[in-house]
């Protein structure tokens, strides 16, 4: 059989390396290429979906030996927790290639980057091997410093290196864990496989592999209190970088949460349960508060994250605390769905605010006001994917947080306060609206242009996405939930 | 025991590096200055043949020669090549910046000959007296290397400065033996090993703690540091190239036969010793990198860090922290011969470029030279799949292997910090705004050093990580096998 997976992952690195092979070619050339190969990498990640998942374990797992003598492979595959991400991560790719088309500064290490940051990306959900898993989780995050570094905002350079040494410092602790589950291994191997089959860690040393793991995953999702390399960075990256890290870069740690925390170490996730629900309850709170004091409206979705985050941290910690398998199941996939729909949402958020940025070159909400009567279809798609944030029924979040909830009040009522979040996420956006897009228009902005093809071809999939998961979750759910119900810890 | 034609025989290598050497330094000294440049191509060729001479010549079992004093098995053949091939790409290396320059001496290269030469004993010593021997021969050496630009008085003031602490340093050496022999009453390592499993004297203890305090002044590792950045900096370029790779992989080389062969039962009294020194040499190393302006300087901070990991692999006293250690060393030194690859590479049409700040720009004037140099820093900062992050990962992984959980997570921290001082440099080379003067083209030389050790690291690192681990488990074993 076509070993589709590895295609799919090392096809946008052979594109990156075919751009910087031919410097001559102009820019409408590459954004071509980058945006080709995108999109064969969508339909790769489609021929993955076609071919489903199988009800336990892992699918078209391919495998090449590397070194054998430390159990060490390249070994990638899919199940239903990894196989949503996988889609998410190729369909924005795909969208930022085609919003990115306007980048004129460097476009040939742009559009290299961006490939190579996709490669890391879907290596990351997809890698079956503890090492190659970790290698794809660093290259992300080189690939990311560059982008904030050389494309960002006014002080760019000062966010991409803390965000490059705050990602790193927070997954060092991951390699650490990594190291202590291969020794404890038997045979000693890397394979994740075996490690979610057999746990290898158990008592004291399960607990402190749990706790690096925890560290590293929650400066990546981020929780309250490492959460401060977020706003730094979603304010000073490109619109494109935002939508990437956000979208996708943040379900590294959500996605490890569930992969290695639960899966690897799930007796001590147990017993480590109520403090790990605690950190996703005081996230969500907090995501909230702090959105609700931004001006800048980047630095308020970058906070939403934080809260959309938490719920997704609750989630994973009810299904570890939960004892019905029912219920874990009910946890897990509204916590997957979530990763998904914020996925979808944030990013349709991040894009639309790189377009109102592009247009009136500030991102100060004081500044702006009646845009709706200018850019209509600009305001309309931004309310749409406001209001799906907030968490309205009929739109992505809702199915995804109304499970996570529903957990939660079998398992442990009382970490239901993190709702007063939805309350919260509600009013700010209805603020938000109110600030930039109703009220009367300025003088400055009345001849501010609505959207270009290249942005509604960007917008639409994802608006379009956010009411199909909404209204019928099922044609997603269904692949999660085969993954969930038969996962045994 | 072998008999005297055979121990020779064993030796040949080394004796053909003597014999070229004297002869090539009487020619030098008739053919006058045209000749110097063949002459030290000429040295390069014979490093080259002798490493590969060294290589073809693996003995099936471990030989012990002249009575015990040196022992050739698969650490020292592993170490001879290594530093061989160091030495002759660090005197090639030279060789191609000198040259334009018009400062190439015959000297030069039968000096780096005779520390090759040095190194080769140290690796293979298993004698207090030969290693000695080993040491000074290539400090000696190493001395008038670090003043070999007289006109510089920067160079002339780094020389004496090397060799009156160096100095010192042998005399704790020596001290440190003499106490060893004192308490165990053999010089040889095989009768020390059988006086400490009879009676681990305090005396011994005292006498290992003098000699791991010269050895850690000639790896320059934290305190016994204070010499580098001095010498790195005042030294001439492709002579700090050379300090910082063939003397450092042939004395750690040393300290961990000497530490892991006669004196592993006294594990428990040195581990502390090399932990302590680890510690300190990370902390020292990357702190003191931070605050540096200089290329050179911080190259030498680096490699006190990079040494303080080194001995976390050493700390652990197992044959897997073998195994690290070497792959460590071997990915370190690819790595740092690329850089000052890199380094002097670098010049404008006034000089050469020695602040990080000049280095504004590489990436619009030399965008291939960038990239090396970028996969090369990343490489020692750590940041996989550039192959400096698995020798970090063996590093580490030895650590927990023999429960010293906290050390690595001290290096796992202090990489972090590292890794700050590594990217800087990488920031400017990539964003910040360049100088009026563009870069003088990369010179042919040094063009494939740095191509080839940025491959090694980067993609060809699939196929030579996996090689290299199975050769240091093959070392590794020997020695721990063989006792």
């Amino acid at each position: 059989m076509l070993p589709i997976v590895s295609i799919t992952i090392f096809l946008p690195l052979v594109g990156a390396l075919a751009v910087m092979t031919m410097r001559k070619l102009p820019r409408q050339g590459v954004h071509a290429i980058g945006i080709g190969i995108s999109g064969l990498t969508l339909i790769g990640t489609i021929f993955m979906w076609m071919r489903g998942v199988e009800a336990s374990g892992f699918s078209q797992v391919e495998q090449i030996n590397w070194m054998p003598s430390i159990g060490a492979a390249y070994r990638v595959g899919v199940d239903g927790i990894s196989l949503p991400l996988v889609l998410l991560t190729s369909l924005l790719f795909f969208l930022t290639f085609i919003f990115s088309a306007k980048v004129k500064d460097r476009p040939h290490a742009f559009v290299v980057l961006m490939l190579m940051l996709e490669t890391a990306a879907l290596g990351t959900f997809t890698a079956l091997d503890a090492i190659l898993f970790y290698v794809f989780f660093e290259v992300s995050l080189v690939s990311m410093y560059f982008m904030i570094a050389g494309w960002g905002h006014e002080d760019r350079q000062r966010a991409a290196l803390m965000f490059f040494i705050y990602t790193l410092l927070g997954s060092l602790p991951l390699l650490l864990a990594i190291l202590g589950l291969y020794l404890g291994s038997d045979p000693n191997t890397f394979d994740m496989r075996q490690w979610i089959e057999n746990p290898p860690l158990s008592g004291m040393a399960a607990m402190l592999a749990l706790i690096a793991m925890l560290f590293t995953f929650a400066v990546k999702i981020p929780v309250f209190p490492v959460h401060t390399w977020l706003p730094a960075a979603h304010v000073q990256a490109p619109a494109a970088g935002s939508v990437i890290l956000a979208g996708v870069m943040l379900k590294f740690g959500t996605y490890g949460l569930v992969r290695f925390s639960l899966q690897m170490t799930p007796d001590a996730f147990r017993e480590a349960g109520q403090i790990v629900l605690a950190f996703g309850v005081v996230a969500a709170l907090y995501g909230a508060f702090a959105a609700l004091a931004q001006k800048d409206i980047k630095r308020l979705i970058a906070y939403t994250s934080v809260n959309h985050m938490g719920y997704v941290v609750i989630g994973v910690a009810i299904a570890a605390l939960a004892t019905d398998p029912a219920i874990r199941a009910t946890a897990l996939d509204g916590s997957v769905l979530q990763m998904v729909s914020h996925g979808l949402v944030t990013g349709a958020l991040f894009f639309m605010v790189g377009m109102l940025q592009d247009r009136t070159k500030t991102r100060d909400m004081e500044k702006l006001g009646g845009l709706l009567a200018v850019t209509p279809v600009l305001g309309w798609s931004f309310i749409l994917a406001a209001f799906a944030s907030l968490g309205l029924p009929g739109l992505a979040h809702f199915p995804a947080e109304f499970q996570i909830f529903l957990a939660t009040l079998r398992v442990e009522p009382w970490a239901i306060i993190a709702i007063l979040g939805i309350v919260i996420t509600a009013g700010l956006y209805l603020l938000a609206i109110g600030k930039v897009f109703l009220g009367e228009t300025s003088e400055k902005w009345a001849q501010m242009k609505d959207l270009e093809l290249r942005e509604a071809l960007t917008l639409a999939p994802l608006l379009f996405l956010i009411i199909a998961v909404g209204v019928a979750p099922f044609w997603i759910l269904d692949m999660i939930h085969k993954t969930t119900v038969a996962l045994q810890f | 025991m072998a008999d005297f034609g055979s121990n020779m025989a064993a030796l040949l290598p080394e004796i053909i590096l003597v014999i070229s050497g004297l002869v090539l330094l009487l020619v030098g000294a008739f053919a006058g200055k045209k000749a110097v440049p063949a002459i030290n191509l000429t040295i390069v060729g014979i490093l080259l043949l002798v490493a590969v001479l060294v290589l073809l010549r693996i003995p099936d079992a471990a030989l012990s020669l002249f009575d015990g004093a040196l022992r050739l098995d698969a650490l020292a053949v592993f170490g001879k090549f290594a530093a061989l091939l160091a030495s002759a790409l660090g005197l090639w290396l030279a060789y191609g910046y000198l040259k334009t320059d018009k400062r190439l001496t015959t000297e030069f290269g039968v000096l780096i000959l005779f520390a090759a030469l040095g190194m080769m004993i140290m690796v293979s010593a298993t004698d207090l007296l030969a290693l000695y021997v080993g040491i000074e021969m290539q400090s000696l050496a190493l001395y008038v290397l670090a003043a070999s630009n007289r006109d510089s008085l920067r160079s002339s003031e780094s020389g004496l400065k090397y060799f009156v602490l160096g100095a010192l340093s042998s005399g704790l050496l020596l001290y440190g033996a003499s106490l060893i022999y004192g308490f165990s009453g053999s010089l040889r390592f095989e009768g020390i090993a059988a006086a400490i499993a009879n009676d681990a004297s305090v005396g011994l203890v005292v006498g290992i703690v003098f000699l791991l305090s010269g050895l850690a002044f000639k790896i320059s590792a934290a305190p016994f540091h204070m010499w580098t950045p001095d010498v790195y900096e005042g030294a001439p370029t492709p002579v700090t190239a050379f300090f910082s790779v063939a003397p450092k992989i042939a004395a750690v080389i040393l300290i961990a036969r000497i530490l892991f062969d006669p004196f592993l039962q006294m594990l428990a009294d040195w581990q502390q010793v090399v932990i302590a020194i680890s510690v300190l040499s990370m902390v020292v190393g990357y702190l003191g990198a931070i605050m540096q302006r200089n290329i050179k300087r911080m190259m030498a901070y680096s490699s006190i860090a990079n040494m303080g990991y080194a001995l976390i692999a050493i700390a652990s006293g197992t044959a897997g922290g073998l195994s690290g250690l070497l792959i460590y060393m071997v990915l370190y030194a690819i790595t740092t011969l690329g850089i000052f690859a890199c380094i002097l590479a670098m010049r404008r049409a006034e000089g050469m470029v020695e602040q990080m700040d000049d280095l504004a720009g590489l990436s619009r004037s030399q965008p291939a030279l960038a990239i090396g140099l970028t996969i090369l820093l990343f490489s020692v900062a750590g940041i996989p799949p550039i192959a400096g992050f698995f020798g970090k990962y063996f590093i580490f992984l030895a650590a927990m292997q023999a429960n010293l959980l906290w050390l690595a997570i001290f290096g796992a921290v202090a990489s972090v910090i590292g890794a700050f001082v590594y990217i800087r440099v990488v920031k400017i080379i990539w964003f910040d705004e360049p100088p009026q003067q563009d870069f003088v083209p990369v010179s042919r030389v040094q063009a494939i050093l740095v191509a080839s050790s940025a491959t090694l690291m980067l993609p060809a690192a699939i196929w030579f990580l996996p090689a290299l681990y199975e050769w240091s488990e093959i070392v590794a074993l020997s020695l721990f096998a063989g006792g």
